[in-house]
């Protein structure tokens, strides 16, 4: 461009067209079949498997922010199976079935890469329960095998696994199967097919209330007016004890911040993801090159969407403790998100003591890798008002029957 | 990073207390009294308001002890702290 024609040109003028938008952003109506309550992924997989399975398509996602931009956006985006109980197993495993045909099934990429997960053992009795952890697994048909600290390095050779550190790796389990995936890319996809068939995705609407008559529900109150519902699925995420007591309905849940962070963009290094409880980390390397990495949440309650820094500190010490090669890579980043933790390290979902109203909850700091499973079993539970088989353990009833699943040994930490 | 005022100690920086979950929580007093409804219900359930919240804190690594604190959980703001026995305060 010649300094003479330069005030002459529109700016931007040369630049292509707006792409096409994935999904359409609507106007709430006044009534729905189905009213979801969270925009994030677990939401837009219920919706699309309403529509897609049941042929409901009269159905509206409603999100107090922008769509997919709460946890969503801030998980570390570890997908994997290999839980110890069988109820876990159960819908992990069903999920990573669909996540592997779901780029299909989607028709959009969501650079899904199974590149396996180690967790690591660094004491006798990590290596015991690993090993259980193993057989259980292979019982249930999902893949596991027990490494060797040799083994490990072969996986993932800049794991240090000599023995003359304080944590030393005795050893891991392997699921070559688990992996990661592109979260925005996940969601998208699925807001997308969901629009496709006809689902209305409703931005930036709060519900401020649930209208409930005669032990049913009826509607929601939203910032954007009130809106008719024949049913109401909560997939709220953080704030599921906030939206289901307007209903009266009380969940055994915390509110906590969960942290994770990145680094700079890296070469290649890390062709696997890495977990340990013991040294309180979990490590994988983006498609584009930071390093991820995540941790336990920070004790204390609370709905805001940071932490303190002695948690970051903590797990990059860990981090480094595992991996010394990481010692001179820069924080890119560091955030959090606000995750709902229930008792037993399981989430809730099901039905409520309020007819018509269905909850979603209770993931903690593991619910990313679910999302394609939860989303197939909650959309049967909404629809058929009956759980699916898969998440019919997952009860709000079990916490007054006792019949817990505890999966504190394969989640407390890493999820 | 919460800065924390301990009841003996004064301002402190959160990595020095231990937390302890919701306050005023008693054991039942008749425990084998309790349906299953109500075992659970003092066994798993708790508040988790957005918004004030009385909570435990123990000052784990200073005078070790363990006090109250109302703090707010939308902005975390702690509104104040008092010892154990006392009464929540009212947060005007």
């Amino acid at each position: 461009m010649s300094p003479g024609t330069q005030g002459r040109r529109t700016p931007g003028a040369d630049l292509p067209d707006h792409p096409d938008r994935l999904w359409r952003s609507a106007e709430p109506r006044r009534a729905y079949d189905v009213v979801i309550v969270g925009g994030g992924g677990h939401g837009l997989a219920t919706a699309y498997y309403l529509a897609k399975n049941h042929g409901i398509t009269d159905v509206a996602v409603l999100e107090r922010g922008w769509l997919a931009g709460g946890n969503m956006a801030r998980n570390t985006t570890i997908i994997r199976s290999n839980y110890l109980w069988d109820e876990s197993a159960g819908i992990y495993e069903h999920a990573l079935k669909l996540w592997e045909g779901l780029e299909e099934d989607l028709g959009y990429p969501l650079l899904f890469s199974q590149r396996g997960v180690l967790n690591l053992a660094h004491s006798l009795q990590d290596v015991r329960d690993s090993v259980r952890r193993v057989n259980a697994n292979r019982l249930n048909g999902v893949d596991a095998e027990w490494l060797t600290p040799e083994q490990v390095k072969e996986v993932c050779p800049i794991v240090d696994v000599s023995p003359d550190v304080r944590y030393p790796v005795l050893g891991g389990t392997y699921q070559p199967r688990a992996g990661i995936a592109k979260h925005d890319y996940v969601a998208w996809g699925f807001a997308k097919a969901a629009a496709d068939l006809g689902v209305d995705m409703i931005e930036h609407c709060e519900v401020t209330g649930l209208d409930v008559r005669d032990g049913r529900v009826t509607g929601v109150q939203t910032t954007r007016g009130p809106i008719a519902a024949k049913r109401v699925a909560l997939a709220a995420a953080g704030h599921s004890s906030v939206v289901a007591g307007h209903a009266g309905v009380s969940l055994p849940l915390q509110s906590h911040p969960l942290q994770a962070l990145v680094s700079e963009l890296l070469e290649p290094v890390h062709p696997t993801v890495v977990m340990s409880n013991a040294v309180h980390v979990y490590v994988s390397q983006a498609h584009k090159g930071e390093l991820v990495m995540g941790a336990g949440i920070d004790a204390a309650n609370s709905y805001r969407q940071r932490g303190a820094f002695h948690i970051i500190e903590r797990q990059m010490s860990a981090a480094l403790e595992l991996f010394p090669v990481f010692a001179r890579a820069h924080v890119l980043r560091t955030w959090g998100g606000v995750v709902d933790v229930t008792p037993d390290a399981s989430p809730i979902v099901g039905l409520t003591p309020v007819e018509d109203l269905y909850v979603n909850c209770g993931w903690g700091t593991g619910g990313f890798k679910a999302t394609p499973g939860v989303g197939w079993c909650f959309a049967h539970t909404v629809a058929t008002g009956e759980p699916h088989p898969l998440n019919a353990p997952f009860s709000l009833e079990r916490f007054t029957t006792g019949k817990l699943v505890d999966e504190h040994g394969a989640a407390a930490v890493a999820h | 990073m919460l800065l924390i005022p301990c009841p003996w100690c004064g301002p402190r920086d959160e990595a020095e207390f231990h937390y302890g979950g919701q306050a005023h929580v008693a054991y039942p007093e008749e425990p084998a009294a309790l349906s299953d409804e109500e075992w659970a219900r003092y066994l798993f359930f708790r508040d988790n308001p957005k918004g004030l919240f009385a909570e435990r804190w123990s000052h784990a690594a200073g005078c070790r002890r363990w006090f109250n604190a109302v703090r707010d959980t939308a902005t975390n703001e702690v509104h104040a702290v008092y010892r154990v026995g006392e009464p929540r305060p009212v947060i005007a």
